[in-house]
């Protein structure tokens, strides 16, 4: 392609591992035009942020070229000189990262960390700096741009951060924009603001964009062309078109059929075995044959060469098939009329205060109101979904609900049990009705613990079984039933993958048989394909035991997926709950709709109105006065400035606090 | 701001009485005034009325805490504890066995003190962040290797050696400067100028190794891959951005030790002959001159804390985090 | 040579309590993969074995010398046994030549004469002033005293040809055992640093051997004021600087990690009242609280000489105190670290996952806190004690430090430093004590930084 912007061709990049460099990136080509967007997607350790990091020449200490061209507007990079190279960096092309909150420097105001970009490619200093610098925060969005560059990073929210990064980024004027990951740290509704900022700005400037990442969903809002990485391999290069019509390669495939979905309900997810292989020990040929459903035997011999099967649309397979059959046909809404039994957990009105304390004497000015009044009910063999954007306090309502936390006020009755306020041995056998799995699966284990020893820990504290032949029956009985191998029990757990440690860390809340089990975002820390793995198996036994689900999480499509019940919380307070289908499909609440519609979705056809919300979510150290959300409610009216609305009840289900409701 | 200047200042009392508290238990609750008097009057002189006069001269005679026998006030004040510990805080050291008063030496000493330690700091932490910010530079490099070789060699090698080999050499064989002395006005250099050669000296490696610690720490950190994805010049990445990131860990360490350079050093100051605060206290140890002892206690005590609240107020200075909460 | 009693000092109790507990740490990490993952990388890092080998050489020499007896006295048969005043070890025994050779007063490394003139009668012709032969150094040469260089370079290429000799026997002995393990595995790419380890060894027996054998005939090292041989003092050193580097970090270490622990763990009053605590001693200078320490140590133990049977055991007690007093000043830096490390544990997921199963906060402190604090309390250790090493010189100098009478290089500097003074200068003690110290320190860094590496998660 000779009117590319920037055609790499046989890219390849390792990291040095002893005295051996074991390469990350093996031979990688693709191009982009100007006033393109090119999507690198793929699951963690692909090595797409390595190939990013090799364009612009700025991989870590161990990280090497292996050797490759990039070639920006006629010019090899990879040959220059690093003096000839910052000419580059930072002036015809720009990158912007994945965690804003790192990347800008805490100790220079914002105004000099634009300024130095302005200073360097573009000659600007004094008053003219000044003026472009207000310039470029206005234009990514920054109300108050004068007297936000005297401020520091530390004063702005995420989504500013990242804002500010991106007028970084354009304060060279670059033809090329590097994005990696840049929405992954930050809440949905603030994605969505970023991500149309970002598609703005590049369709304004005619910049050619290479985004990186792993979400389907930002790249079907985003991508004009995608490639598809696999192990240090792009498999597949195809127009957006192609990509989410007629994808080829069977990674591509399964990708999309591990995607939970309403529309798998009562489905099993497809999920794609086995993982990913170490760089250590690539196989010879192609690298996805272990875990693909079309392997053949050619496969294992000899790495596929690129095929172009229509214009614009390659693959790396040797297999020649179609598409297997869409698995979106079945639709199998199954367990959704179930008739709720009697809830077995009732929360009522649950607060938890944390105070402020400030001045000489450290006295208490205020409270951080997390949870603030939080009613919910649960009954055996249903899942609650409780959903909400970061800090709106619904971790910590499952640690209340545990008594991991103090509530400060409210009652959790358990079976007719009150157990705020209990201590010692009867709050300890309460616990044995409710455990947790934790979001983090690399925190979650403790590192010098065998796997055995985790699990026989909850059993030992609540004096389950403590004759050693039936216990160690017992843990290889819930190994099995997650999945694991009996010879997983005597291993530590750095030598199991994220997925096998969610697993373990499942096997372990389970050990003592609770009712209800607590989710906190169990697989947000995981790739698509394992987050499939990790959810069939949740409700495999949910079916098989009937335990009870509280699921935290701020991803809907895992709700729509999974939920029976769906709770959306905002600023420490229930906005509206109500059955899956009466929140998914009819959202009352203008805040559940933004958070709908702010959601990604990785299909060509996602609904034209989107509602976007501005701001973002205030501290629920002094939340707005009246409504919590009405200085970011599209439709918010005056009464909304004054009074908290009370409940609606749309039906003996769904209820709604909000005064359009009412 | 000024709250939490004030906050920390607040909590410096409890602070300075538990050390007082502290001080007095070692001195007088662990031996006896009796022991004391006599371990200093010697085993052929100790008779119990050599006792009762050595006590009495020096007003350990009085009971510790509470005197039963004075009225009023006087049953709290005039007792060890309150002529002793309590009377400090006024600064009223007493005197020293050679009866001289010991808050009037000790603001005598300071100047000579002050006139080795702070040029030895200054230009230690110069010299140490000078060649910490090259080691960095030059990261992973045969001279970052040999460096840092160099560093551990040097803190492998006792203070002690740095100032007997740098007399020795210097002094008596070179005879560039006197051996030891001190003197008044501008004379003073060629007295100086030795000591804090050596206080630099012997300091460097472990500062040194210290300080590119820091260092590496900061250029691993994403805000460093921003700054190079600018385009700017590894120079300005350095001295802009690690820099002044690596200051707020490096003022941890280093200003809380400024208020007690007028402690002085009391090895160089012994070995050099410097009449400043050093030297008065290890000629206390040697003579085992307890109220001495006690007095530079508390006073190295009371300037450490200042120097803790020095560094708060230095990181509102350098950490705009801090400064605008 | 009649019989001897054992003599049990506390100081040796505490050094083999360390050696016990080492073996047991030993036992332990065998069985915890994590930790002897962490110590099979201190193993291949080369720097780290060759230091490690030069440090059990001197711990070999401390643990020698922490053997102690007293000689039965000639006595007439039928009467209670009298046992000498003089307390011995083991090391002394071996070092007898060494220890019982002494000169007059100073002489310089293989010199066969005094440092000082003095007035000699020589028979028949009246008296002279000159150097006098030495009594023992050099004794073996008669009247040929020019040859010392010849005599002593012949003697150390014999000796260096024996140890190298030897040397390559253990060689052999590696080399077979690992072929045996590893058929087709060179000695250079094994897992561990056999390579470094033997390099050193090599150079250590180089050094070593003809060191000895010359110390037979000659004062290698030269002898101080009293006729005393240097190089047996620097022996007798070790000892003193290993159990201040050791004793004083083991005396410490309970009450950091407890205390931490629970401060970090337990939060509220508990972290307040232990945070003033350390806050409080950290404010007194360490120096001027050692000083204030140690005057009154001396002043219990001046007023208490019948707790002694001995002038060593005295030294010793002296000995302990100054650790005592070194770990009580020194144990708020890692009560600090550990506190700060507990604070970021507890909010660990799998701490919580335990507290919802209702686990007792101690038995979550022991399984799942202490156990993943354990590499800063190993790197803590191995660090503090090249510091150690080095104050103990410095506090001696000052005279708060180890008994005068109990031989570490910093009463070897002290006494010598004056010398330097002389017109020749006696440099001989201080040069031999400096070497050794930093030997022995450089050795405990390098050592250090190996296993700082290997343990911090941050450096992997």
């Amino acid at each position: 392609m000779s009117d590319a912007l920037l055609s790499v061709t046989d890219l390849r990049l390792g990291f040095m591992a002893g005295k051996r460099a074991l390469p990350a990136v093996d031979g990688i080509s693709f191009a982009i035009s100007p006033g393109e967007t090119f999507a690198l997607l793929g699951e963690s350790g692909c090595g797409k942020s390595a190939t990013a990091q090799g364009i612009m020449r700025l991989l870590p200490a161990a990280g090497r070229m292996l050797g490759g061209r990039v070639v920006m507007d006629g010019q090899e990079l990879l040959g220059l000189s690093e003096a000839d190279m910052r000419a580059w960096r930072g002036g015809r092309m720009a990158m912007i990262f994945q965690e804003p909150a790192t990347s800008l420097n805490p100790v220079l105001t914002v105004g000099r960390q634009i300024g130095e970009v302005l200073e360097r490619h573009r000659g600007l200093t004094g008053a003219a700096a000044t003026e472009r610098m207000v310039e470029l925060l206005r234009l990514v969005g920054i109300a108050d741009p004068e007297r936000r560059l005297t401020e520091y990073p530390f004063q702005l929210s995420g989504g500013m951060k990242q804002r500010v990064m991106i007028a970084i980024a354009l304060a060279g004027e670059p033809e090329l924009l590097i994005a990696d990951e840049p929405t992954t740290a930050l809440d949905v509704t603030v994605q969505a603001q970023i991500l149309d900022l970002l598609a703005k700005i590049q369709v304004d400037r005619g910049m050619g964009m290479l985004l990186i990442t792993h979400d389907l969903g930002v790249v079907a809002r985003m991508a004009h062309r995608i490639g598809v990485m696999y192990a240090g391999e792009l498999v597949e290069v195809a127009s957006r078109q192609a990509f989410f019509t007629a994808p080829r390669h069977p990674y591509t495939q399964a990708l999309f059929e591990a995607l939970p979905d309403i529309s798998r309900r009562g489905l099993r997810l497809n999920t794609i075995p086995g993982q990913v292989p170490a760089l250590a020990a690539m196989p010879a040929g192609c690298r996805f044959a272990d875990r693909c459903p079309q392997v053949m035997a050619i496969c294992r011999e000899q790495s596929p060469p690129w095929r172009e099967v229509a214009g614009g649309h390659a693959v790396r397979c040797h297999w020649q098939g179609e598409a297997a059959a869409n698995g979106r046909t079945g639709n199998a809404v199954t367990e959704l009329d179930i008739d709720p039994g009697r809830a077995f957990l009732e929360v009522a009105d649950l607060k938890v205060h944390f105070p402020i304390r400030k001045g000489l004497l450290q006295r208490t000015v205020g409270h951080v109101r997390a949870v603030d009044g939080v009613s919910l009910a649960i009954a055996a063999s249903r899942t609650l979904a409780l959903v909400g954007e970061s800090g709106c306090g619904k971790t910590t309502v499952g640690k209340a609900l545990l008594q991991l936390i103090q509530p400060s006020a409210g009652s959790v009755r358990l079976g007719g049990n009150e157990l705020v306020g209990l201590k010692g041995r009867r709050l300890r056998s309460a616990r044995r009705h409710m455990q947790m799995v934790f979001q983090d699966p690399f925190a979650s284990l403790n590192p010098r613990l065998r796997v055995g020893e985790i699990i026989a820990e909850g059993m030992a504290a609540l004096g389950i079984d403590t004759e050693s032949a039936s216990h160690a029956a017992a843990i290889a009985a819930l190994l099995k039933q997650v999945g694991l191998p009996d010879e997983a029990a005597g291993r530590y757990p750095h030598e199991f993958s994220g997925g096998q440690r969610q697993r373990i860390a499942i096997a372990r809340a389970l050990a003592v048989q609770p009712e209800l089990l607590i989710c906190d975002e169990p697989t947000s820390a995981l790739d698509v394909s394992v987050q499939a793995q990790i959810l069939n198996l949740l409700k495999k036994l949910q079916a098989e035991l009937g335990v009870a689900y509280l699921f935290i999480t701020h991803n809907f499509a895992v709700v729509e997926y999974l939920a029976h019940d769906v709770a959306v919380m905002y600023l420490g307070r229930i906005v509206e709950r109500g059955r899956a289908e009466e929140i998914l499909r009819s959202p009352k609440h203008p805040y559940t709709q933004a958070l709908l519609s702010a959601v990604p979705v990785p299909r060509l056809d996602h609904p034209t109105a989107i509602i976007r919300l501005p701001g973002e979510t205030p501290s629920p150290a002094n939340p707005p006065a009246g409504c919590h959300f009405h200085p970011r409610c599209p439709m918010a009216m005056d009464i909304c400035r004054q009074a908290y609305p009370g409940v609606t009840e749309l039906s003996p289900t769904h209820r709604v606090n909000c005064h359009l409701a009412g | 701001m000024l709250a939490y200047i004030v906050r920390r200042l607040l909590y410096a009392i409890p602070i300075l009485i538990g050390v007082n508290l502290i001080t007095f238990a070692l001195f007088f609750v662990v031996n006896t005034p009796d022991d004391m008097a006599r371990m200093q009057l010697g085993v052929k002189r100790v008779t119990p009325e050599a006792i009762e006069k050595w006590k009495a001269e020096r007003g350990y005679d009085k009971p510790l805490f509470v005197n039963a026998d004075a009225a009023g006030l006087a049953t709290v004040t005039d007792t060890i504890f309150f002529d002793k510990s309590a009377r400090m805080f006024a600064g009223q050291f007493g005197r020293a066995e050679d009866g001289r008063d010991i808050a009037r030496e000790i603001a005598s000493r300071m100047g000579p003190s002050l006139a080795i330690a702070l040029p030895t700091f200054v230009l230690g932490l110069f010299v140490a962040v000078s060649m910490a910010l090259l080691l960095a530079f030059f990261r992973a490099s045969a001279f970052d290797f040999w460096g840092v070789v160099l560093c551990v060699a040097m803190m492998s090698i006792s203070g002690l050696f740095y100032i007997i080999g740098g007399q020795y050499l210097i002094s008596k064989i070179w005879r560039l400067v006197p051996i030891s002395g001190f003197g008044d006005g501008l004379e003073a250099w060629r007295f100086l100028i030795l000591p804090v050669l050596i206080g630099v000296v012997s300091g460097i490696g472990s500062s040194t190794r210290w300080y590119r610690t820091i260092f590496l720490e900061e250029v691993g950190k994403d805000y460093v891959r921003t700054a190079r994805a600018k385009g700017l010049p590894e120079t300005v990445v350095f001295f802009r951005h690690i820099l002044r990131n690596a200051l707020i860990p490096i003022l941890t360490g280093v200003v809380v030790v400024i208020p007690l350079l007028f402690m002085g050093s009391l090895l160089t100051e012994s070995f050099f002959g410097i009449p400043g605060l050093g030297s008065y206290t290890i000629d206390a140890i040697n003579a085992q001159d307890f109220a001495v002892v006690r007095s530079m206690v508390f006073i190295g005590s009371v300037l450490y804390i200042v120097g803790l609240i020095l560094t708060d107020i230095s990181y509102t200075l350098v950490d705009p985090r801090i400064r605008f909460e | 040579m009649s019989g001897f009693q054992v003599v049990v000092l506390w100081s040796d109790v505490l050094v083999w309590l360390l050696v016990a507990a080492g073996l047991g740490v030993g036992v332990l990490i065998a069985k915890s993969p994590p930790l002897l993952a962490a110590w099979r990388r201190v193993g291949a890092n080369r720097v780290g074995m060759a230091s490690a080998t030069v440090l059990l050489a001197f711990i070999a020499v401390g643990l020698l010398d922490s053997l102690h007896y007293r000689l039965q006295l000639d006595g007439k048969p039928g009467q209670p046994a009298v046992y000498a005043i003089e307390v011995l070890s083991v090391l002394d025994a071996l070092a007898a030549p060494l220890r019982t050779r002494n000169e007059k007063t100073y002489s310089a490394p293989f010199a066969t004469r005094l440092y000082a003139k003095e007035t000699i009668d020589l028979p028949g012709q009246g008296t002279v002033r000159d150097y006098p032969r030495l009594k023992y150094g050099g004794q073996h040469l008669g009247e040929r005293e020019d040859e010392v260089a010849a005599d002593a370079g012949f003697t150390a290429f014999k000796a260096g040809v024996l140890a190298f000799v030897g040397w390559l026997g253990v060689f052999g002995v590696v080399a077979a055992v690992n072929r045996k393990k590893r058929p087709n595995l060179k000695l250079r790419d094994a897992a561990f640093a056999w390579d470094a380890v033997l390099l050193t060894l090599l150079a250590m027996l180089l050094a070593v051997v003809p060191l000895f054998w010359l110390a037979g005939q000659y004062h290698v090292f030269g002898t101080d004021k009293v006729g005393q041989d240097v190089l047996y003092q620097i022996l007798k050193s070790v000892r003193t600087g290993l159990i201040i580097g050791l004793v004083t970090t083991l005396v410490m270490l309970p009450m950091a990690v407890l205390l931490g622990i629970v401060a970090g763990y337990f939060r509220g009053w508990v972290d307040d009242l232990i945070q003033y605590l350390y806050t409080v001693l950290n404010s007194i200078p360490g120096v001027l609280l050692i000083a204030a320490a140690v005057l009154m140590m001396q002043v219990v133990i001046d007023s208490h000489p019948q707790w002694f049977s001995t002038a060593a055991e005295r030294a010793d007690l002296r000995l302990l105190a100054l650790c005592f007093i070194l770990g009580i000043t020194s144990w708020t830096g890692l009560c600090r670290l550990l506190r700060g490390e507990t604070l970021k544990l507890r909010e660990l997921e799998y701490i919580q996952a335990a507290q919802a199963f209702g686990v007792s906060s101690w038995r979550i402190i022991l399984r799942h806190i202490l156990p993943n604090l354990m590499h800063i309390v190993i790197i803590a250790l191995v660090m503090d004690f090249s510091g150690l090493v080095l104050a103990e010189a410095v506090l001696s100098y000052v005279g708060i430090g180890v008994d005068p009478t109990m031989t570490s290089f910093g009463t070897m500097i002290n006494n010598a430093r004056m010398e330097l003074g002389r017109e020749p200068a006696v440099w001989w003690s201080l040069a031999a004590a400096f070497s050794a110290m930093f030997v022995l320190v450089l050795a405990a860094n390098l050592f250090a930084d190996a296993v700082r590496d290997a343990f911090d998660p941050r450096a992997a």
